[in-house]
């Protein structure tokens, strides 16, 4: 069943145009990789699709109810109870620590401090840095803070949960096990996922891939300007 | 890179202590899973060589259960090959073939840009197919760390010809040119 809906979103930055009419559909508890060129588009369409920017023209539907037209606030909540965001670099506050960090999305949303607490330690615990609880972002490692803001990004159990290069800056390995995990405990809570990435290999996690050029949808699946045959070098 | 030598990883496989053919059938797919299947008359024929070469020596028969069962040992001389194999640093890539690229040549030489970028883009997406469902291994909660390690194998070589195929096809309509000037 279809959750979320794009239907022709287009998004200009001043002249710009980053998106010129997208449309899209998520099935719940599917994965969906969002791919493309540099400056397709793609981190556009996924800040529209989390109600963190609004489209100039076109839709976003959630379960129904169209989202891009809410205020701030009602997305900003939306974000913090059925959406989770996860970032290439984890944005964790550098004032908590990994526990606070992990447990401020269930503060947020009105959770109480001990039940809070637990989840976030089972949620660190399940990205293997329960160890971790008590630092601070700034004495963890670059792969170690991923694991901890991915923990944060599930920890409300989201619908769908919006990554945007979420392994871009960690090594090929830790970049791996952060994604395995992340897409094992998806598809066990029936999370919805949609995964912007420029790496083929980061897409062949998802079920489904979406290909943008130019902030289109390129229907050929390749995402490439091919030259004209007997065109110039 | 040459293929994957049975003798050696039979030879390997009994370093740990002997086996039957059947032990060693199903100890190589253990732990080299998604290998090329390997048949048993294979398994058999092998150690049949390796025993005329002296590498491995009959060590005993077992009758428990059904027919008799030789099990095979590893002799000094075989564990000396083995060890001269592990040791052998492979050349990388000494030829530059690959069905993929000769296919693209020979389709820029017998036809047009077009068929050689509709072969490009097919085989594109038959190899897009194969790494979803290699990476699909990965995320299996019942994955073994073998599984892991022999799909991320298969996943980086496939990853490094879509790299390939995808600049490729930027460039077929330029080598065109350079084929037919």
């Amino acid at each position: 069943m279809t959750q979320l809906q794009a239907r022709g979103v287009v998004r200009s930055y001043g002249p710009s145009p980053a998106l010129r009419g997208v449309t899209l559909d998520v099935a719940e508890g599917e994965i969906v990789a969002v791919t493309g060129p540099s400056g397709c588009g793609k981190s556009t369409l996924l800040h529209c699709l989390a109600g963190i920017l609004r489209p100039d023209a076109g839709e976003v539907t959630w379960r129904g109810q169209r989202i891009d037209t809410w205020s701030e606030a009602d997305r900003s909540r939306l974000r913090r109870t059925e959406f989770g965001v996860l970032f290439q670099f984890g944005q964790l506050v550098a004032e908590l620590t990994a526990a606070e960090n992990v447990g401020l999305p269930l503060l947020l949303a009105g959770t109480g401090r001990r039940e809070a607490r637990t989840a976030a330690l089972t949620w660190l615990e399940r990205f293997g840095v329960a160890d971790l609880a008590e630092l601070r972002p700034g004495e963890m490692s670059g792969g170690q803070q991923q694991r901890c803001a991915t923990a944060r990004a599930l920890v409300t159990e989201p619908q769908v949960l919006f990554a945007d290069e979420p392994t871009g800056a960690l090594d090929t390995l830790t970049g791996e096990q952060v994604l395995t995990q992340l897409v094992r405990l998806a598809r066990e809570q029936r999370t919805s996922v949609v995964l912007v990435t420029h790496e083929p290999r980061i897409a062949a996690y998802a079920d489904r891939e979406i290909v943008l050029r130019d902030g289109l949808v390129d229907h050929t699946g390749l995402g490439l300007d091919l030259p004209v045959v007997g065109g110039q070098r | 890179m040459v293929g994957v030598s049975t003798p050696h990883v039979l030879l390997g496989l009994l370093a740990g202590g002997s086996r039957h053919g059947y032990e060693l059938k199903r100890a190589h797919d253990e732990r080299l899973p998604r290998a090329r299947p390997l048949a048993f008359g294979q398994v058999y024929a092998t150690l049949g060589r390796l025993e005329r070469d002296g590498l491995v020596a009959a060590a005993g028969q077992d009758r428990a259960s059904g027919p008799d069962r030789t099990a095979y040992a590893l002799t000094g001389e075989g564990r000396s090959t083995l060890d001269v194999w592990l040791s052998t640093v492979e050349t990388p890539m000494p030829y530059v073939a690959s069905t993929l690229f000769t296919k693209v040549m020979v389709a820029l030489l017998v036809a047009d840009v077009d068929v050689a970028r509709s072969y490009l883009i097919a085989q594109r997406s038959a190899h897009t197919a194969r790494l979803r469902e290699l990476t699909s291994v990965k995320t299996d909660p019942a994955a073994t760390l073998s599984d892991v390690i022999a799909v991320d194998f298969a996943i980086a070589h496939l990853d490094a010809d879509l790299r390939w195929l995808h600049t490729t096809l930027g460039r077929v309509a330029d080598w065109h040119r350079e084929v037919h000037p």
